[in-house]
């Protein structure tokens, strides 16, 4: 009998290579195990039950357009939108003989940090189902920590990935902007969008970026990658130079057991021999949440203006046009869209631009630029994941700023474009601590080769406590 | 149509939109040919669909950059495609890419040749962008979407590359105006990059209009003229509003900053109805895509490829023929052969009244007329009968054309053959006779043209214009 909680993709692939098992029988395993534990988790807004083609499952985030399969992005307003066209990553995923297992919940057009802003419900955290996966691919991150798929998509604007893989306590990684293609997900913030790999360990996190990442000529934003992809499996972490930003000790908002975890595995980091030392991030950490949220909500004022009720998805009659695009949008969009809309549209007006966006675009060089002075020095940068353990459903869904502090220690690396790799480090209360590395921009396997490593050291057992 | 008071000045800058004619959409690979069924050339980019991309045309980019240089512009080494943000149908994303800010052409200028020399006409701008889909508002009494009952889109025209050209306020009157587009529609047609036809819309004109006493150099309010589809619109528009804003400030009324449609038809000016919401499209760079940086290299050989352009041309053949001539022969792309048929031997007065005027009358396509035959024909006007020459001119362009029959069939000029005809006309109109003797000379016309109709054609028609006259003199 398949565990689905402990296989690994990498294993899955091994148990069809020696044809122990057809790839059709896989995917009934993991629909028969959504089936017994998604009723309460709520990873799934929809699943494919027969399988096409004869590959391990995958399941993909509901921004991810897929041919002939419903994709809404948590939104009310694409309700029974199913897409013509698959997007290049879920092409990638068929290509490579992955069959798609479903659809995963998403806060609205990954709009948030907790997936409560789904306009189809919620989804739980597998280690206590009273607590947020995180978000907005919660669903996602959910999905393969409560073995319900062996691997996922997700998307990531300023840590939707991340953020989600550190509270369920899995392996989550946001690539270098424009290693992977956006064609045909649905955008949120154009600038910052990524879909990287949610997986229970690096290798699997590696294997799964080597498929979707590369240039698409449809996607004028994406490049070859300079190097292929290596999957990770040195134990050492010899000259490795990571570097830790002062800022964190005087960021109250992380709590002790989070940042005890995270300090244990910076010690197994040492042990490994890597060289620890302090870097400084002033400008990112005191600029880089106003920042994002001024930039992320322009692009995304833009991005939301095609649903229309014109073409396709939702729409609700009026008596003229006008009148039907606003009854429709008004209908069709929950308050966290309509507020990034309203701040971005703000941010964006006549007389606003250089206060706000153009501002914004200037902070956000110097970031980059701090942070590529930083790596000059280190090879990562090491910091918690997330400031907090996963939250309960609730606590911070009705203020809006409690809710975008989630993201303080994930955004900066985003506005650099720079990839980050999150892995378990340990538990606090009972709960999943994540480890956020971030590389230089293309620095891929170099994240992966010091997840694997740490990753090992640490011996992280990533099924929930209440499934063992 | 009133003309401006020599007290009064217009002040005119223009607005041309070019559709180029690549053979795909700006940012997709649907076809961008004209005339297919409604939306059959569609897909998710240039529907808008959720997760779509724009891919940039490369061919468009390298067109825009070769205008830019025969309009003498600078070609900017980092251009911007921005998002123009607003809501309507014939807008599937809700905005329009275009570049803004960041053009990639800049501060160039066209010579218009004129009697007075060169006319300079600085263009501001040339900037690519994409076009918007057609709409097509059924019901109400306007034809626009307020009001109507229901309104059709059709995507197909969605996303064909477009090129804006903004001129500096240079131009002084409607005649101006029409030179300077004339001139500017031939060098576009000679780029290859456009059929630039205002027929199919794919030459689009926008006139913004001003006026100020004359002599001084002050800028007053300005309207926008839109909708006129042909050069001689664009003219009659002009003057039509530059008598009325005249009218305005005579009156001692303030103009009010307006755009109005031209109606040729009655050539009245209807103010477009204010939009409901005031102008701003929150423009900002396009994240999906990344800037426009040519090579120098590139730029060198767009330079390179360009091709003699119509307002030299002009100044050269003008040597031969007179500015007015020139102007007719380059504007129409009628220069190349009036060129190579006076290298075949043609008279080149002869030849470019023939051109410009027979075989253009005709309807002759000038590229498929050999030159050779056409000056054997030149050289034969006055001496083959008018029936055969007329004959032969409207054969010109057909495949293998020979002018080698027609030149051996002779008119009638021999004065023994022609006087017993003459005679014989005379007698029978002997008071129209009496008529031209009593001073209405203007009737000679009328005798020579029953000779010639007595003839079949075939008399020469300066022979019996000699051997009337002395008749009627004798």
């Amino acid at each position: 009998m398949i565990d689905t909680l402990r296989l690994t993709a990498e294993e899955a692939i091994g148990l069809l290579e020696r044809k122990e098992l057809s790839g059709a029988e896989l995917h009934a395993t993991y629909i028969a195990a959504i089936a017994e534990r998604d009723p309460e988790l709520h990873c799934f807004l929809s699943t494919v039950d027969e399988p096409v083609g004869a590959g391990i499952p995958i399941a993909l985030k509901d921004v991810i357009s897929t041919r002939g399969v419903e994709t809404t992005a948590g939104s009310r307003i694409l309700s029974g939108y199913v897409p013509v066209f698959d997007a290049t990553v879920a092409e990638r995923c068929k290509g490579a003989g992955l069959t798609l297992l479903g659809k995963t919940n998403t806060d609205e057009f990954a709009m948030g940090s907790s997936t409560e802003n789904s306009a189809w419900g919620p989804s739980r955290n597998p280690w206590d189902p009273t607590r947020v996966p995180g978000g907005s691919g919660g669903g996602s991150a959910a999905a393969v920590s409560a073995g319900l798929a062996p691997w996922a998509l997700g998307s990531d604007t300023g840590g939707s990935i991340k953020q989600p893989s550190a509270l369920c306590g899995n392996v989550g990684l946001r690539p270098t902007y424009g290693t992977v293609s956006r064609y045909g997900v649905v955008a949120f913030a154009s600038s910052l969008d990524q879909v990287g790999p949610v997986a229970k360990n690096v290798r699997d996190c590696a294997l799964l970026y080597s498929v979707i990442a590369g240039r698409d000529p449809r996607d004028a934003t994406t490049v070859e990658l300079p190097e292929p992809v290596l999957l990770p499996s040195d134990d050492r972490l010899d000259g490795l130079r990571i570097g830790i930003p002062k800022q964190i000790d005087v960021l109250d908002a992380i709590e002790p057991g989070v940042r005890a975890s995270f300090d244990q595995a910076i010690v197994r980091a040492r042990e490994l021999g890597a060289e620890v030392g302090e870097c400084d991030l002033p400008l990112s950490f005191e600029y880089g949440m106003a920042c994002y949220y001024l930039v992320a909500p322009a692009e995304a004022s833009s991005n939301l203006a095609r649903y229309d009720g014109v073409r396709y998805g939702q729409r609700v009659d009026g008596a003229t046009y006008r009148e039907m695009v606003e009854r429709t949008r008004d209908a069709g969009f929950g308050p966290e869209p309509k507020r990034r809309i309203m701040l971005g549209t703000y941010a964006l007006s006549a007389g606003y631009y250089d206060a706000f966006y153009g501002q914004a675009q200037r902070v956000r060089t110097l970031l980059i630029r701090e942070h590529r002075a930083a790596l000059d020095t280190f090879d990562v940068i090491a910091t918690p994941t997330s400031p907090t353990v996963a939250f309960p459903l609730g606590d911070k869904a009705t203020d809006p700023l409690a809710m975008y502090a989630c993201d303080v220690l994930t955004i900066p690396s985003c506005l650099a474009g720079l990839p980050g790799l999150s892995l378990p480090c340990g538990l606090s209360e009972g709960l999943p601590v994540g480890l956020q590395l971030i590389g230089q921009q293309f620095g891929e396997n170099t994240l992966f080769r010091a997840g694997h490593a740490l990753e090992q050291a640490i011996g992280f057992d990533t099924v929930p406590t209440r499934y063992r | 149509m009133a003309t401006p008071t020599p007290s009064w000045e217009p002040v005119i800058g223009l607005e041309i939109h070019v559709q180029l004619k690549t053979r795909t959409k700006m940012f997709c690979r649907c076809s961008s040919g004209y005339g297919a069924g409604e939306n059959t050339q569609t897909c998710p980019v240039c529907l808008g669909f959720p997760g779509a991309l724009p891919v940039p045309n490369r061919q468009a980019i390298d067109w825009t950059i070769k205008l830019g240089l025969a309009l003498d512009c600078e070609i900017a080494a980092r251009a911007v495609f921005s998002r123009k943000n607003y809501f309507y149908p014939d807008l599937p994303k809700g905005y329009q890419i275009s570049q803004y800010d960041l053009p990639s052409c800049v501060n160039g200028n066209m010579l218009v040749p004129t009697e007075n020399g060169d006319h300079v006409v600085g263009i501001v701008r040339a900037h690519l962008e994409e076009d918007a889909a057609k709409t097509v508002h059924v019901g109400g009494a306007t034809g626009r979407i307020g009001g109507a009952e229901t309104s059709l889109v059709d995507f197909n025209r969605g996303g064909t590359p477009l090129v804006e050209i903004v001129t500096a306020p240079d131009i002084s009157s409607s005649e101006e105006a029409r030179r300077f587009l004339q001139l500017l529609r031939q060098t576009i047609v000679e780029l290859g990059i456009s059929d630039a036809e205002m027929e199919k819309g794919t030459l689009r004109v926008d006139a913004n209009v001003s006026v100020r006493p004359s002599g001084s150099t002050e800028l007053r309010t300005r309207c926008e003229l839109k909708n006129m589809n042909s050069f001689s619109y664009v003219a009659r528009g002009i003057d039509a509003e530059a008598a009325r804003q005249i009218g305005v400030w005579e009156s001692g009324s303030e103009l009010l900053q307006e755009t109005f449609d031209f109606d040729a038809a009655t050539g009245t000016l209807t103010p477009r109805r204010s939009k409901e919401e005031a102008d701003d499209y929150r423009y900002f760079p396009e994240p999906d895509l990344v800037p426009v940086e040519p090579s120098a290299e590139l730029v060198e050989r767009l330079r390179a490829e360009l091709p003699e352009l119509p307002a030299t041309r002009i100044r050269r053949v003008e040597r031969d023929l007179g500015l007015d001539q020139a102007v007719v022969l380059v504007s129409g792309g009628l220069d190349g052969l009036w060129a190579a048929a006076v290298a075949a031997g043609a008279d080149g007065k002869v030849a470019a009244n023939v051109i410009a005027n027979n075989v253009v009358g005709a309807g002759v396509d000038p590229a498929a007329v050999s030159p050779g035959e056409l000056a054997r024909l030149v050289g034969a006007r006055d001496r083959i009968p008018r029936q055969a020459f007329d004959e032969a001119i409207g054969k010109l362009g057909e495949p293998g054309f020979s002018a080698e029959p027609y030149l051996a069939d002779e008119a009638v000029s021999d004065e023994a053959l022609l006087e017993p005809i003459v005679d014989a006309i005379l007698a029978a109109n002997a008071a129209q006779v009496e008529a031209y003797r009593g001073g209405k000379t203007g009737l000679l016309g009328f005798f020579v043209g029953q000779v010639m109709k007595e003839t079949g054609g075939k008399a020469n028609a300066r022979a019996v214009n000699e051997l009337v006259t002395k008749k009627l003199a004798g």
